[in-house]
């Protein structure tokens, strides 16, 4: 019985938690400690800033440059990968959605590791045999080159940025709410580094810096797993008992639920937790967004971009099936650190400072290691923030990579100079990309400062799986396929993509926003009454301060959502003028990704194109046999 | 390099048994892992009583489906693997080997 009415009580605190840890200004590090994480991040910067100093003495040609020469293993490659495509979202995010949300956080994780199965029978080796350096190169082949090219930069571009603009963003207030640096300071850090690898270091210093970071993530995990697990005789059953038993579990499905939880007894709000359905509401949404991401991880071009550095397709395959098991084991480790927070810290000071659960890794760490006030805790909150820095900047290296290449080599080279350009003038053309594209992405991340981003990333998956990925794979697989189907694909998968995001329930409509925050007043405004009532009769004074504290959480919520109405103004309509959203997917693939199909299939039939068909055979055969791929070159 | 005679190794038998069978090995894997994948999200969504069911302790049905999707992909990686290293390699080395005199002795 008490443990039911504890429950409940803690639910209570928890609903009030969020608005109160938006307004203060905390950060996780506590400020006597914060010259122990700019020793770690200075550490691990100094250690890349020398892989980068090494690696520039090698960066001469374009082939060093975009592919490091094809000189990587298919191990190191495997690292890269996974350094490239664990980002702070999935390394923070996923744990701290387990740690709110249970079953549901653990279940989107899986996504991300089935994604690799479509790279790697469909998609690695053929491309790496075709391919050279881009996107643009494996759609070239048989196709016009110049059209392909184009379109090809064009969506590489688009992807990346909204990626890049995901991360910048997400990586700035990440940095910010684990040591408390400024937001702008921050993204310009991030910037500058990553350009600097970039710039001097090519795909050589993206590589081994995506590398180091994999190691310190993965490292990272599995000790913190060791120390979390452990208590449990690293038995399964014993520890999803024990978060079944946590209070703290217990209150956050209160909190969730509602009403549903009045009958319920502690065990079995406990239990609810390792069910579905507490934070995927609509599983139309969930299979939209499975299909995005095991179609769009093949058609990220920063992603494929990494099969070109491997010497041979052998290599390849060797390089997906290690980030299979680094990525696929990445995320069974973050059902023990999710599960490990939800235990240990709790929903309400997991919340406190970052709502979207984001701290549930760094503050697990702060634990482990003897809590907020240790020095030995402070270590590890340190070791982990610098891990959360050094994701950001190895997967933003990457992305500018990825654009800074397209802008080059096939804009530039390909299409501006016919393919005739000697390896001074395609470095020098790669490197002004860089730094053209990495000063953008400093100038976006600034601009876009306080914006909801989160949805960036499931678009940039939804733009790569409608427009590149039916592109890729038809134009390796489908005799017919040719260059009137390539354009076709890449305009109407992408343009689908955006315009359904647009008009999608992920963008802010005021109305709605505005009804919303109205009910939230209302709620505040009667359990202020409540309190208020109660408060007059109470007699105890710790009883009133508890509802002193009460009051004023109440007051801030209420406060709050007065703010947010007043921030959004008069304004009735989205940024394209609707009022609500015309589409009830929050991801579009379940739509986009069948019609970019059906477009390249059309393109393909209405369009006539000699070269398309005379090089299916060289291309079929090639892709299959290796024969003539692009060799690795001599340094 | 050489220049290729590609109609003729495309029409060649050694390269039509590689290509029939990947295909056919392929895209069995990749649907396979496909429908695997979606019967997560699907049981999630319409069966999740079925999920509920506890198996160990508190260790359900749903907990052990989640697991079983990175056994499996794990495991399609694998079969692959070992198909290609062993058989899919060999087969186009020995292509790639006599490519140049295919179509150039007819």
């Amino acid at each position: 019985m008490n443990l039911r009415l504890s429950s409940i009580g803690c639910g209570v605190v928890l609903a009030a938690v969020p608005l109160v840890g938006l307004a203060a200004d905390t950060s996780a590090v506590n400020d006597k400690y914060r010259w122990l994480t700019f020793l770690v991040f200075g550490l691990i910067i100094g250690l890349t800033m020398y892989v980068t100093y090494l690696a520039a003495k090698r960066v001469k040609s374009a082939s060093q440059f975009y592919a490091a020469g094809r000189s990587v293993s298919g191990i190191q490659n495997g690292w890269a990968i996974a350094g490239d495509y664990l980002s702070a979202a999935s390394f923070l995010g996923i744990a701290g959605l387990i740690s709110l949300y249970g079953y549901d956080g653990f279940m989107y994780s899986v996504g991300w590791l089935v994604a690799y199965i479509t790279v790697l029978l469909v998609i690695a080796e053929p491309c790496r045999n075709i391919g050279k350096y881009t996107l643009g190169d494996i759609l070239a082949f048989r196709n016009d080159p110049k059209k392909a090219k184009t379109v090809a930069a064009v969506s590489t571009i688009t992807v990346s940025i909204f990626y890049l603009t995901a991360q910048m963003v997400g990586g700035g207030v990440l940095v910010k709410t684990l040591v408390g640096i400024d937001y702008e300071v921050s993204v310009i850090v991030v910037g500058v580094l990553m350009l600097a690898y970039v710039l001097f270091g090519g795909m050589v210093a993206t590589t081994w810096v995506q590398i180091i970071k994999a190691i310190l993530l993965v490292t990272a995990s599995i000790l913190l797993v060791i120390f979390t697990w452990a208590p449990y005789g690293f038995s399964l059953p014993a520890f999803l008992q024990a978060a079944v038993d946590s209070v703290n579990v217990q209150g956050q499905v209160t909190k969730l639920i509602g009403d549903a939880a009045k009958n319920m007894t502690a065990q079995e709000l406990g239990q609810r937790f390792l069910e579905p359905g507490l934070f995927l509401k609509s599983p139309i949404d969930q299979i939209s967004l499975g299909m995005a991401l095991v179609l769009g991880t093949a058609g990220m071009p920063h992603i494929l971009m990494r099969f070109f550095t491997v010497p041979t397709a052998k290599d390849a395959r060797v390089s997906v099936l290690w980030a299979m098991g680094i990525i696929g084991g990445f995320y069974v480790l973050t059902l023990f650190l999710g599960l490990g927070s939800a235990i240990n810290v709790g929903q309400a000071e997991i919340t406190r400072i970052d709502k979207g659960g984001n701290m549930a890794g760094p503050l697990l760490a702060q634990f482990l290691g003897g809590g907020p006030d240790s020095m030995l805790g402070n270590l590890f909150l340190a070791f982990v923030a610098a891990v959360a820095f050094a994701t950001i900047v190895a997967v933003v290296a990457g992305l500018v990579l990825a654009s800074a290449s397209a802008m080059s080599h096939d804009i530039y080279v390909g299409v501006v100079k016919g393919e005739h350009a000697t390896q001074e003038e395609e470095v020098r053309a790669a490197r002004v990309s860089s730094i053209i594209v990495g000063v953008a992405a400093i100038i976006i991340g600034i601009l876009a400062k306080g914006q909801n981003v989160a949805h960036l990333v499931a678009l940039a998956f939804a733009v790569a799986a409608s427009g590149n990925l039916p592109c890729v794979l038809l134009t390796l697989y489908w005799r017919k396929c040719n260059t009137g189907g390539i354009v076709a694909g890449m305009i109407v998968g992408a343009v689908s993509a955006i315009v359904l995001v647009m008009v999608s329930p992920n963008m802010t409509y005021p109305l709605i926003v505005k009804a919303a925050q109205e009910k939230v007043i209302k709620g505040a405004d009667d359990k202020l009454a409540a309190l208020n009532t109660d408060l007059a009769a109470a007699s105890d004074p710790a009883v009133q301060d508890k509802l002193k504290a009460g009051i004023a959480a109440q007051e801030k919520a209420k406060k709050t959502a007065q703010d947010t109405i007043a921030k959004l103004g008069d304004s009735t309509t989205s940024i394209v003028g609707l009022e609500k959203p015309l589409f009830d997917l929050k991801n579009p693939g379940l739509i986009s990704i069948p019609l970019g199909f059906l477009a390249v299939i059309l393109g393909s039939l209405l369009y006539r194109d000699r070269r398309s068909d005379d090089m299916w055979d060289e291309l079929y055969v090639r892709q299959n046999t290796g024969i003539h791929a692009e060799a690795a070159s001599a340094h | 390099m050489k220049p290729m005679n590609w109609v003729a190794i495309d029409q060649d038998p050694r390269f039509q048994l590689l290509h029939a069978k990947k295909t056919r090995f392929l895209w069995g894997l990749m649907i396979f892992s496909i429908v695997y994948y979606f019967l997560l999200p699907i049981g999630a969504g319409y069966f999740s009583d079925l999920f509920k069911i506890k198996v160990w302790g508190p260790v359900n049905v749903g907990i052990l489906f989640a697991l079983s999707e990175f056994i499996v992909a794990w495991g399609i990686a694998w079969i692959y693997a070992r198909r290609a290293n062993t058989e899919f390699d060999a087969m186009a080395n020995e292509i790639n080997r006599v490519a140049a005199d295919i179509g150039s002795q007819k």
